[in-house]
């Protein structure tokens, strides 16, 4: 189904076929931090985010995986515009965010809300679910108390919480219903993205079922647009349309999820997906055994990021940084992507 | 002999709400060189367990069982000197968060070598050698320069490797993991499990896996316990048990995960949730949830019955392991 586009300008970014809206698109997102070492020694500059680009549609999810550090997390920040990148463009609905006033922002910033990963740390115990729900609205609405009541009484009945629960405290409810409350405040202003940090990796399978039906629920119902980020790949292949595999805040391989899933090009993919354990037998791919650990971030080495790690590795990935190029259906950045098969 | 025998144990915690029992009467063997692996969601007791086989419970944990013993020696009126003697040489454990389990305040080479001195009696170039020796076998680079790292100096992966190292220390003839790998990266995380199992064959140890991810267990286990609120619902060789679980818990449990849903759109869910301290069914515990509950599992609580290559506690336990009912959600 999916084709890409050479670029228009910039850098490569992969396109499925143009079926509705793009809501979301970032071009070469890049993210530095400078970081002391010493007193004396200069500053080093950690790239965690080195040159990201994604289109996303309206009700379409666009998984982010990687391990820790490799720069999901500040991706997110850079989206939902809690931090400006470093360098490049982010367009909402076609608007460019760079360059806006702090009231055009503040409009923008209501587009793209946010679901964390641990519920127990994203609600404020010391207040009740009415008024986490309606704290969104008093600060971006004009409504009053009784018709943001009433929003958040139809918001909780839409996750599958009872009314009746909303002068109750988060510490009252369970896992599973505190990312419920979390999903429903990130909904209160109606945003066209939802960007959610490893929304389920803190709950128990059968709560993680109920969470994953809800959110795919809600993105049919409003045409939500998702940024999934996520280290687990059996919820990523259920949840995602499109996939974009991230190695030291660079985008690895990109593409639509059947096309990466069944196909992977990049070692790492591989990698990953070898690693995930499977409960079916059949289902266990050949052992591809990652070697050593992330590199520093201060420090990575030179040429492609993962050489050091990968069980392929030729003189040239030492040398070499490897584009992002179209190889079969998707962006892929290795020199042997043709050969991986 | 079975090396690990436990006999309907049972574990009760005293608090203000009045006492919980978060462990109810549960058996558990395990043969010398076995790989165990015990699953179940939070609250299911698994954690529990394995601290009351270490002794590591807290004052107000009451353990009362019927029998048990480790390699013939009785646990329960052992005196607890005697019993330090035992932890942490023949049963070791590895436990959950490699960052915090480690002491922040001493370097992993003292670490290491704290578990020798006391067990081993092991002092000076000898016991200096055999940290190193150990801390190699665990796979960590430059073993002998890592005896001064300080825990905030290594990455979790390594932390976890410290941790296995200090377990294996004085080999042991039982090693518990509670849930060794939930904090890692899947890349780190396979690292780690092919340690164990490479450990475990070396040295034909015993192995108790404490997980909630079926997947770690379906690869690394022999046998599985699947444990729900406290209870063994289920268990099984791994083979069979995922194959075709018997007890409709389990049988929940692995149609919700997202790798055996391939191509459906909804995961079929468990309604309600794990019963708590004050709302535990008068029959079977899992009858609240289940979809082939009748009025005998409202009021009865079944017995852990045979089923063909292990055991299961239903009265009606699942023919081919099918939800056939599921189809419909």
């Amino acid at each position: 189904m999916s084709t890409q586009t050479e670029p228009q300008n910039g850098p490569h970014i992969f396109e499925a076929a143009a079926e509705r809206t793009v809501v979301l698109e970032a071009r070469d997102l890049r993210k530095h931090y400078a970081v002391k070492r010493g007193a004396f020694k200069p500053l080093a500059t950690v790239k965690a985010l080195d040159g990201v680009s994604f289109r996303l549609q309206a009700g379409k999810t666009l998984a982010v995986v990687g391990e820790s550090g490799c720069g999901k997390s500040t991706l997110a920040r850079s989206v939902t515009m809690i931090e400006p990148p470093t360098s490049g463009e982010l367009h909402y609905d076609g608007r460019d965010v760079v360059g806006r006033s702090a009231a055009e922002m503040k409009e923008l910033r209501r587009t793209v809300q946010m679901v964390f990963q641990n519920p127990y740390g994203s609600l404020n115990p010391r207040k009740t679910v009415g008024s986490i729900l309606t704290e969104p609205l008093v600060i971006n609405t004009a409504m009053d108390k009784h018709e943001r009541r009433d929003r958040a009484v139809v918001m909780m009945g839409k996750v599958g919480l009872r009314p009746d629960q909303v002068d109750r405290y988060p510490h009252m409810f369970s896992g599973g219903q505190r990312q419920r409350i979390a999903i429903a405040r990130a909904l209160m202003l109606n945003p066209r993205v939802v960007v959610a940090d490893e929304p389920v990796s803190a709950l128990d399978v059968s709560i993680q079922a109920q969470v994953l039906n809800l959110m795919m629920d809600l993105q049919e119902e409003l045409n939500l647009a998702y940024l999934f980020i996520s280290h687990d790949l059996s919820v990523v292949r259920h949840i995602a349309d499109s996939l974009m595999v991230m190695y030291l805040g660079k985008p690895v391989e990109h593409g639509a999820k059947d096309v990466v899933f069944t196909r992977p090009r990049h070692p790492y993919t591989r990698i990953l997906l070898a690693a995930t354990p499977r409960v079916n037998p059949d289902l266990r791919m050949d052992r591809v055994v990652p070697k050593g650990e992330l590199p520093s971030p201060l420090n990575p080495p030179p040429g492609c990021a993962f050489h050091k790690r990968c069980p392929f590795a030729t003189d040239r990935c030492a040398a070499e940084v490897p584009p992002l190029r179209t190889v079969d259906e998707r962006l892929v950045a290795c020199h042997y992507a043709e050969e991986m098969n | 002999m079975p090396l690990l025998d436990i006999k309907n144990l049972s574990v009760e915690f005293t608090t203000r709400a009045g006492t919980f029992r978060a462990v109810d009467g549960i058996d558990l063997t395990v043969d010398e060189g076995e790989v165990v692996g015990i699953v179940g969601e939070s609250g299911s007791g698994k954690s529990v367990t394995s601290l009351a086989v270490m002794g590591l419970l807290g004052s107000n944990g009451r353990v009362v069982a019927d029998r048990m013993t480790f390699a013939g020696n009785d646990l329960l009126t052992m005196p607890a000197a005697q019993r330090r003697k035992i932890t942490g040489k023949d049963v070791a454990m590895v436990f959950q968060e490699p960052m915090t389990s480690l002491n922040p305040c001493f370097t992993v080479g003292f670490q290491i070598m704290e578990t020798l001195r006391v067990h081993e009696g092991l002092s000076g170039k000898a016991l200096r050698n055999r940290a190193i020796a150990l801390l190699e076998q665990v796979g960590i680079p430059a073993p002998e320069s890592r005896l001064s790292a300080f825990p905030h100096q290594l990455s979790g992966g390594m932390s976890q490797r410290v941790m296995i190292a200090i377990a294996i220390a004085c080999n042991p003839r039982l090693l518990v993991a509670d849930e060794p790998t939930t904090a890692l990266d899947v890349t780190i995380q396979k690292q780690i499990l092919d340690l164990l199992v490479q450990l475990q064959r070396e040295r034909g140890m015993a192995l108790i896996l404490i997980t909630h991810d079926m997947g770690v267990v379906a690869e690394t286990a022999q046998r599985v316990v699947v444990m729900y609120a406290g209870q063994v619902a289920e268990t099984r060789p791994v083979g069979a048990l995922f194959e075709r679980p018997r007890h409709p818990y389990t049988g929940a449990l692995l149609d919700a995960l997202p790798e055996r849903a391939l191509g459906k759109r909804r995961l079929p869910t468990i309604p309600g949730m794990v019963p708590g301290i004050a709302d535990r069914p008068a029959g079977c515990l899992f009858s609240p949830r289940c979809r082939f509950a009748d009025a005998r599992c409202r009021a009865e609580r079944p017995a852990l019955f045979d089923v063909d290559d292990g055991r299961a506690r239903c009265f009606y336990p699942l023919p081919d392991g099918h939800l056939a009912a599921g189809e419909a959600l």
